[in-house]
Parts: C-alpha cells; sequence; structure tokens
C-alpha cells in the first residue's frame, strides 16, 4: 500500500523531469530562437527575477483580489438568486427560461462593455468574474434545492414544520453537495474570467502584464506567468475540494470519489 | 380537557419512562394510570369516518386511494392496520398526520378536526429517514428543534434518555451512516418520542428489516409501548407482526381501500417468543389471514 502510494507522487514527476529535459535538449540542439519557445532554465530564470523584483506579486495581489472578490460575490448572489428560483413556482417562471438563456452566452465577451461602463480599473474585473461565477452555482443551487427526498420533507412537515424548518433542516443541506461542486467550477472559472477580462483592457494584473511582456516579445516572461497561473489555479480548487470534504462530509459521491484516489 | 391531558403526559415526561415491572405486568397498561385519561376514552381518541382520499395518476386518471373508510381508536390503543399493497393503509397515516388531503368524510384528533399537521404526533418511516448530516444525538433532538419546544437545556437529556431506551446511548454522537438498518430504525422511534407525542403513527417501521431484527424490533417496540403508553397506528403486511403487537388489528382490502374486519387480539402483555408459538396466536394469524385473502379470491 505504502510503496503504492509513493509510486503515484514518483511516477508523474519523474515523467515531468524528462519531458522537461528533452525540452531543454531540444531547444539547445536545433538552436529555436528564445522568441518562440524558450528552454525550461530561461523561464525558470524569468520566474525568479520576476518575483525578486516584485513585478509578479504586485500583480499577482491585484488579479487575486479580482478572483477572490468576484467568486464569493458570485456564491452569494448565486445562492440568494437560485433559492427563490428554486422554491417559488412564480420565481421560476419568470427567470428561469433567461437563466438558461444567459448560461449559453459567453460571459467574458462582456468584458468590452463592462470597460466601457466601469472603466479599466479592477471592479470591472470583479464584476466580469461574478458574472462568470454565478452560473455553475446558481444552476446547482436550483437543482440541489429540488433534489430533497420527499419522505425527508414528509418528516418535517409532519413535525408542523414551516417552510423556513425545510429549508434550514432539509433542503440546504440536501443541496450542499451540489452548491459544492458548483463552487468547484466557478472557483477555476474565476480565474479564467479574470484574466481574461485583464486581456481586454487593464491597469494591472496578470493578465495585463502578460500582454506587455507578449508585445515585448519577452516569451519567457508569458511562460512564467502561464505557470504562474497553473499553480493559483490547482491551489484554488484544492482549497475547495478540501472545504467541500469538511462540510459536506456525509455525502457518499465526495467521500467515495476521494478514497478511490 | 384533551389538553390538559396532554400537559400531564407532557410533565410526567420522561420520569414514566423508566422500567416499572409491575406496570409491565398489566395485561392492559393502557387502561389506565390517571384518572383524566379514562374521562377522555370515553371519547375516541381518532375518529375517522366516512373518509375518502383521491390522488391523479401521471395520466390525470383519478384513483381512489381509500374509500368511505371509517374507524375509531381509544386513545391508548395499539391499533395494527394490515393489508395488501395498494390498499391505503400508508395513505390512511398520511392523512392522520396531516400531509395528504382529502376528498371526502370528516377525521378528527383528540376531538380536533385534522386538516393539517399536528404538533403531537410522532411519525415513523418505513426508512429510518435519519439525516445523514446530523449525528444521532442532533437527528434525535430535530423535534425538539424544529417545534422550538421550551426549556432547551433538557433537551439533550431527553435525547439522551430515549437513546438510552432504544439502547444507542453510546452511538449518540455517531452519524447515522456508521448504523445498521435496526439501529437507524431505533433512533427513528427515538426521534419519534423526542416531542413526547400522543399519538405515534408508524408506517411499515421495520419491513425493510430481515427476520430476525424484526422480532427483535418487535418486543423493543411492544416495551417501549408499555413503559409509556402512547396510541399507536401501525402499519404493516405482516401477519405475525400485526398479531404480535397489536389491541386490535384492522385488516384493509385494496383497491379501493376499505376496511375488511377489525379483530381484537386479547393476548396477555408481554408477549413474547412463547406467545408467538401459542395456540391462540396462531388462531389469531388465520383469522386475519383468511380475512387477507377473501378479498382477493373476490378479486
Amino acid at each position: 500500500m505504502k510503496t503504492m502510494a509513493i509510486v503515484r507522487v514518483v511516477a508523474p514527476l519523474t515523467l515531468l523531469l524528462v519531458l522537461i529535459a528533452s525540452w531543454e535538449a531540444y531547444v539547445r540542439v536545433f538552436e529555436v530562437s528564445q522568441m518562440i519557445m524558450p528552454r525550461p532554465s530561461q523561464i525558470w530564470d524569468a520566474l525568479n527575477a520576476g518575483f525578486r523584483n516584485g513585478v509578479f506579486m504586485k500583480h499577482l495581489a491585484v488579479t487575486g483580489q479580482a478572483v477572490l472578490f468576484g467568486f464569493v460575490g458570485g456564491v452569494i448572489i448565486g445562492i440568494l438568486l437560485g433559492a427563490p428560483i428554486a422554491l417559488s413556482r412564480t420565481f421560476e417562471l419568470l427567470f428561469y427560461p433567461y437563466i438558461l438563456g444567459l448560461q449559453a452566452m459567453p460571459k467574458v465577451a462582456l468584458a468590452p462593455l463592462m470597460m466601457i461602463w466601469v472603466g479599466f480599473g479592477i471592479e470591472s474585473k470583479i464584476i466580469i468574474t461574478m458574472i462568470v461565477a454565478v452560473f455553475p452555482v446558481l444552476v446547482n443551487v436550483i437543482v440541489g434545492l429540488r433534489a430533497v427526498e420527499t419522505d425527508r420533507i414528509a418528516l418535517i412537515r409532519s413535525l408542523k414544520g414551516g417552510v423556513f424548518a425545510e429549508f434550514w433542516w432539509v433542503r440546504l443541506p440536501s443541496a450542499a453537495p451540489y452548491i459544492f461542486a458548483g463552487m468547484k467550477t466557478s472557483i477555476v472559472l474565476s480565474l479564467l474570467a479574470a484574466i481574461a477580462a485583464e486581456f481586454v483592457g487593464a491597469e494591472a494584473g496578470l493578465g495585463y502584464l502578460m500582454t506587455q511582456l507578449m508585445f515585448k516579445l519577452d516569451t519567457p516572461g508569458v511562460f512564467a506567468i502561464l505557470i504562474i497561473l497553473s499553480c493559483i489555479g490547482i491551489t484554488l480548487y484544492m482549497i475547495a475540494d478540501w472545504a467541500q470534504r469538511k462540510v459536506v462530509f456525509w455525502d457518499a459521491t465526495t467521500a467515495d470519489r476521494w478514497k478511490s484516489k | 380537557m384533551s389538553t390538559s391531558i396532554l400537559t400531564s403526559l407532557r410533565d410526567t415526561g420522561l420520569a414514566d419512562m423508566s422500567v416499572n415491572p409491575e406496570r409491565n405486568l398489566n395485561a392492559k397498561p393502557i387502561l389506565m394510570t390517571t384518572p383524566d385519561k379514562s374521562a377522555a376514552s370515553t371519547k375516541p381518541f381518532i375518529d375517522i369516518s366516512g373518509l375518502s382520499v383521491e390522488y391523479r395518476t401521471l395520466n390525470n386518471e383519478r384513483v381512489q386511494a381509500i374509500k368511505r373508510v371509517d374507524l375509531t381508536v381509544p386513545e391508548g390503543e395499539f391499533c395494527v392496520i394490515v393489508g395488501p399493497s395498494g390498499c391505503g393503509k400508508s395513505t390512511l397515516l398520511k392523512v392522520l398526520a396531516g400531509l395528504v388531503a382529502v376528498s371526502g368524510g370528516v377525521t378528527t384528533i383528540a376531538g380536533e378536526s385534522v386538516s393539517a399537521p399536528r404538533k403531537d404526533i410522532g411519525f415513523v418511516f418505513q426508512n429510518a429517514t435519519l439525516l445523514p448530516w446530523l449525528s444521532i444525538l442532533d437527528n434525535v433532538m430535530l423535534p425538539l428543534k424544529v417545534q422550538q419546544r421550551p426549556d432547551r437545556s433538557n433537551w439533550k437529556k431527553r435525547a439522551l434518555d430515549l437513546l438510552e431506551i432504544v439502547g444507542l446511548h453510546d452511538f449518540s454522537h455517531r452519524y447515522p451512516s456508521e448504523l445498521s438498518g435496526g439501529m437507524q430504525q431505533r433512533v427513528g422511534m427515538a426521534r419519534a418520542l423526542a416531542h413526547d407525542p400522543s399519538l405515534l403513527l408508524m408506517d411499515e417501521p421495520f419491513g425493510a428489516l430481515d427476520a430476525l431484527t424484526r422480532e427483535t424490533m418487535n418486543s423493543e417496540l411492544q416495551q417501549i409501548w408499555m413503559m409509556q403508553p402512547k396510541t399507536v397506528l401501525f402499519v404493516t403486511h405482516s401477519i405475525s407482526e400485526a398479531v404480535f403487537l397489536a389491541d386490535r388489528v384492522v385488516v384493509m382490502s385494496a383497491r379501493p381501500g376499505r376496511i375488511e374486519a377489525i379483530i381484537p387480539i386479547d393476548l396477555p402483555r408481554p408477549r413474547d417468543i412463547e406467545t408467538i408459538d401459542s395456540t391462540r396466536f396462531a388462531d389469531y394469524s388465520r383469522e386475519v389471514r383468511r380475512y387477507l385473502h377473501k378479498k382477493e379470491a373476490k378479486a
């Protein structure tokens, strides 16, 4: 068992090292231009330099804030909007068709409009991120609040519990696994949205920095930011996954999936 | 009148639930320990007259689940309803719980017409229907929390006492998924008693359990009921379970659901394995079975 666990870590890492080594060798042997394809060692240097002179941290802080505020806002709006749609027929009739329609829309395409409305500062990035983060949560809240075992509702009703008791004791906990699944999708999309919005127009942020380096043909720098973004994405997902296992510990699908890993 | 009974039951609370061997020896402990209770028993606790329930299928066809059923149950009786599936016996319980709309007839509990759920009913479901996100203790306390009962500081003690009675005191901090089916249903019973209801509705509570566990649960239920006598309406399709538990067995037939026969079971309590092997038990079982099959032959 234990050796298996070690193999699971060591094997992919070995593959990574092999890939990096052959990349490095290929670029050196065939003398590929740094502008086209930098060597891994050059990317590493760019990464080091960027962190040492503080440029990366400055822009990372901006993007980080956009992702964080956008995501949290999206989750809150998703729950506040999803609950009435899930529980009230009137709300459903009024809003659900539009939600389905808006879900199909590429929301990042709203970015230029937001630049016009609220400017190139971080506010427009937060708004874009929020719009993108809302939908996975919203849809899962609606599905989750409805996917309730009828006997559990009957239990609360048999005790003369009202709508609020139903919601608090049964519907919300039943929906929690769905809400977390939505949040995991949202957190990854939030990062995507923030970066894409920064591409469109910004004063700071990793997406902004990336376009600046692109214009300077600083390919190692672009690669360096790509690595940073991947690390942020993985970290955010792992935090969400950890939170899910802590909060919805009773959910068999969550638990099983984790065990099989 | 009826409210004073409820409060007196509530006041005595769990002091009543300690095992009292003398009381267990009474063949009919339900008749009656306090004077105001016997006064109430002159009027039936549950009075169902002309009850009909209809529902619509997905094809919008009307189906008569229950047709003109009359039934009265005195306070403190253990009444078992037995019948084939589709005879509306579960629907009858849901009507009493105020969960199903009726299409005709009058149903009263303690003199009050039933149109909505009541606070003094405990419902035991076929699948224990515990909430997996709550610990066993919190599951048992659920009725107290939902109903915002007074005396919040006593909730935990009351729940633990009930878990003691069903033999699961040591499991109070576990979660439902860690318990076997029989244990879960014990918790379900403890929960149904948490708010000290005057009426216990049990919808095939042991139907999903294996035969051996089921027999154990039956005698445990009998013990609990003898300790704290409540009016019980128990639905099953097991004849032996019905005869073992009941003061009276109500035999229902299907499509439309109606009452075929009511058979008083005059066997001394506490009933045990010996009772099941007795000839009188066999006689009662035969009688119940005869009524169940009579209708089938007709159909």
